[in-house]
């Protein structure tokens, strides 16, 4: 028994810790935030040519094979320095995405572009109805010649400015919540009738309202067969949550570091205030709500490869309740702990709790999630 | 990351489960009327097998067995519901005893230990000295062959069956309050002593009050050097903290929980589908989940050879916790009739045959969050050993 990781691991691990370290200090985040397009290319040609952008992909498309572990590694990295270049959402979730799917012909086209930075992608599922419910999708794609032809709006599409693709949840049939009439489409930014409204998010990334008004796309543009997206997405959803919910431990890592640092400095009554018995409890018990997190993590990510899903989907669900549940402790700790100064916009800490109370909002709360496990563990 | 057991690690965790299947009869009516002899039946099984001291060398008398087997074997014993090896003499003074002691008090003591001839109580805590436990006043004055012990200790598990106790003394004064003090082993039978029964909120004796005037004990009775006590017992603590997130009890408990939460009703629906009931299970559930590989992690540590990180010193306190939850949603469960008492009516009668359970476990087990070190001094521990502060 062992949870460590591999030589494999520790490497990428130590690769993405050096990049936040050494180049990616939270004044080089706030300029990039405040640029037009919110992100630095450079930076992303940086990331392919580390070879970050492969890690999800099988290396018959050119990726490094890597697994959900992998995935987590990465992301846990990439969460203490609060990273805003969209490795989640095109890597994780765009990425994640297309690699599980059947199309090969498709695959082979777009993966490699993923992997070489070309391709940005975002996922363009929510609706302003839809909240959590994947399945709620009042977007249509209706068959037309050599295809479909798509109409609806999307909202809050995380990165939906910088995209050149999107995968997109449509309606091939049934009613609104039909879960079997949803289907992924792969679209292109540049196409006739695709509309793109950028806008920023509290967490320094940005998101887009995407307009389709009679998109046509071929049937080669399909993820998967009609009517199977729910399936795709299912498949997928639980290395997408294991990968955010990493991002937020390294997030919660970091603030806790950081407000156990600023106690031992800040001095009130004339003594530090991380003598006071009454703060030092409450970072232990920060402390634990993080070492807690990473335990179910590590229980997902050992769970990831097993036959039986059933314990792997509550895990999952556990998982993101309990990082939605320690998230905002461990958030709320820390500006409390800092006093004043925790909540000035200088400070990074707000900036680490934003990120970590977008991420809690990310495909379903931590209510959501624990009513799902409620389901799969006490349905009688 | 793997977090497989080998193959010869399932055999063994199918050794003990066959051995716990077989030897233990949690039906035997003497677990409730005859708590020591029913302890004591049961510990000279476990010494017949040769597993009754794992966690102490060889040469002693202990298994061979790796972190990993013994931790099969807590699993595997808090799954089945077995009750765990009275701590006083096994667990406790042992390990000093065969770590401080000469070999006069090895040979004497632990082979009575082993077989379970001698029943020990602990005696650290005082009416005055509790987590601080360093101003304990019980005083032993030297004279000639014998200390001279006055004093009172308090808090005392089943001292009313112990033939033993070991006791931390004052035998000097006039230095920091953690010299001077003595770890001396007593006999019950001494002239002098009185036990004095305490019946706690559950309304049950386990817990005593033990009274010392002029209690002659033999020099012979002193545990290493005179006024390093202090140091001994802080090694003994440091061994009570491990093994404290009781994984496998939780587990059992929990399991039990909801089979019992599917069969009692509210307005005829059973209570495991009510909504609120659900997320309150919930957030015990998914903290025990945690825990379970909190715990496996700092298993791989030590099983790698390593020392345990940071995370481990979580284990006592989030287990309490998550233990002292259970208790209470098991006693909301049991409801209103949780209140009742055995006195005058059976389970039966009652018809909610878990509620008296339900009751005894949640009152005794607030205990759980102040012996051992209370979980506010677990956190002072963790603020500065762990965090620096």
């Amino acid at each position: 028994m062992n949870f460590d990781f591999t030589e494999e691991q520790t490497m990428i691990k130590d690769s993405v810790s050096r990049f936040v370290r050494d180049e990616y200090d939270f004044d080089t985040r706030t300029k990039i935030v405040a640029s037009e397009e919110g992100i630095n290319r450079e930076f992303w040609s940086m990331f392919a040519e580390l070879g970050w952008l492969s890690v999800p992909f099988a290396e018959e498309y050119g990726g490094f094979g890597g697994s959900v572990e992998d995935i987590a590694a990465v992301m846990e990295e990439l969460g203490k320095g609060i990273v805003v270049e969209p490795y989640a959402s095109t890597v994780v979730v765009f990425g994640g995405l297309m690699a599980a799917s059947n199309n090969d012909a498709l695959k082979t086209q777009i993966i490699p572009s993923i992997i070489d930075g070309s391709c940005m992608g975002s996922f363009a599922s929510t609706e302003a109805q839809s909240r959590y419910e994947m399945s709620d999708v009042a977007t249509t794609a209706t068959a037309c010649d050599g295809g479909y032809k798509i109409s609806g709006e999307k909202t809050v599409v995380a990165n939906g400015g910088t995209a050149n693709k999107f995968i997109v949840t449509a309606r091939t049939s049934g009613d609104q919540y039909d879960r079997a009439g949803v289907s992924l489409f792969l679209v292109d930014a540049e196409a006739s009738g695709v509309e793109v409204k950028s806008y920023k998010m509290m967490d320094g990334q940005s998101a887009a309202t995407v307009t389709f008004s009679d998109v046509v796309v071929a049937e080669s543009q399909l993820l998967n067969a009609v009517g199977e997206g729910m399936d795709l997405i299912d498949q997928v959803m639980p290395q997408i949550l294991m990968g955010l919910s990493a991002e937020a431990l390294g997030i919660m890592a970091t603030l806790n570091t950081t407000t156990v640092e600023y106690t031992k400095v800040r001095q009130q009554f004339d003594t530090p205030i991380s003598s006071f018995q009454v703060l030092q409890h409450r970072m232990v018990d920060t402390f634990m709500a993080c070492e807690q997190t990473k335990s179910m993590l590590y229980r997902g990510l050992s769970q990831a490869g097993a036959e039986d899903r059933h314990e792997l989907l509550k895990t999952v669900h556990a998982l993101k309740a309990t990082v939605a549940r320690y998230g905002r402790l461990v958030g709320e700790e820390a500006i409390q702990i800092h006093g004043g100064i925790g909540m000035t916009d200088e400070l990074n800490i707000g900036h680490y709790v934003k990120r970590l109370m977008m991420i809690n909002v990310t495909f379903g709360d931590g209510d959501f999630h624990q009513k799902k496990f409620n389901q799969l563990a006490y349905s009688v | 990351m793997d977090i497989n057991f080998s193959a010869e690690d399932l055999a063994f965790r199918d050794e003990v489960r066959d051995f716990f299947a077989r030897e233990f009869d949690s039906t035997d009516s003497a677990w409730g009327t005859d708590y020591k002899g029913a302890t004591v039946n049961w510990q000279k099984k476990l010494h017949a097998k040769g597993w009754i001291a794992p966690g102490w060398p060889t040469e002693y008398g202990g298994t061979d067995w790796t972190a990993t087997q013994k931790f099969i074997y807590e699993t595997e014993r808090g799954l089945a519901g077995i009750p765990d090896v009275v701590p006083f003499g096994l667990k406790m003074v042992a390990p000093v005893i065969y770590t401080f002691g000469n070999e006069e008090q090895k040979a004497k003591f632990l082979p009575r230990i082993l077989d379970s001839e001698d029943w020990w109580c602990q005696g650290y805590s005082e009416p005055g000295a509790g987590s601080d436990l360093a101003a304990l006043n019980t005083t032993a004055d030297y004279a000639g062959d014998n200390y001279i012990v006055n004093g009172r200790k308090i808090w005392t598990s089943f001292a009313q069956h112990a033939d033993w106790i070991f006791c931390l003394v004052r035998t000097s004064k006039g230095m920091r309050k953690q010299q001077g003090i003595s770890f001396l082993l007593i006999d019950m039978k001494t002239p002098g002593i009185t036990v004095k029964p305490i019946v706690s909120i559950d309304g049950k004796h386990s817990l005593n009050e033990v009274l010392f005037e002029d209690v002659a004990v033999p020099t012979e009775n002193l545990i290493g050097e005179q006024d390093k006590g202090w140091t001994y017992a802080k090694a003994l603590l440091a061994h009570e903290r491990t093994g404290m997130a009781e994984v496998a009890d939780s587990t059992r408990l929990l399991k039990a929980l909801k089979q019992r939460a599917s069969v009692e009703v509210n307005g005829g629906k059973a209570m495991i589908e009510d909504p609120i009931f659900q997320m309150r299970l919930s957030d015990i559930e998914m903290e025990l989940m945690a825990l379970e590989y909190t715990d496996l992690r700092v298993l791989a540590s030590t099983a790698a050879g390593g020392m345990p990180g940071p995370e481990s010193s979580l284990l006592k306190i989030k287990g309490t916790e998550i233990a002292q939850a259970i208790h209470e949603l098991q006693l909301q469960l049991a409801s209103y009739y949780g209140g009742a008492l055995p006195d005058d009516l059976t389970a039966e009668q009652l018809g909610h045959d878990f509620a008296f359970e339900a009751r005894g476990r949640y009152m005794y087990g607030r205990a759980a969050t102040i012996y051992g070190g209370s979980n506010e001094v677990q956190r002072n521990v963790i603020a500065k050993a762990v965090l620096g502060l």
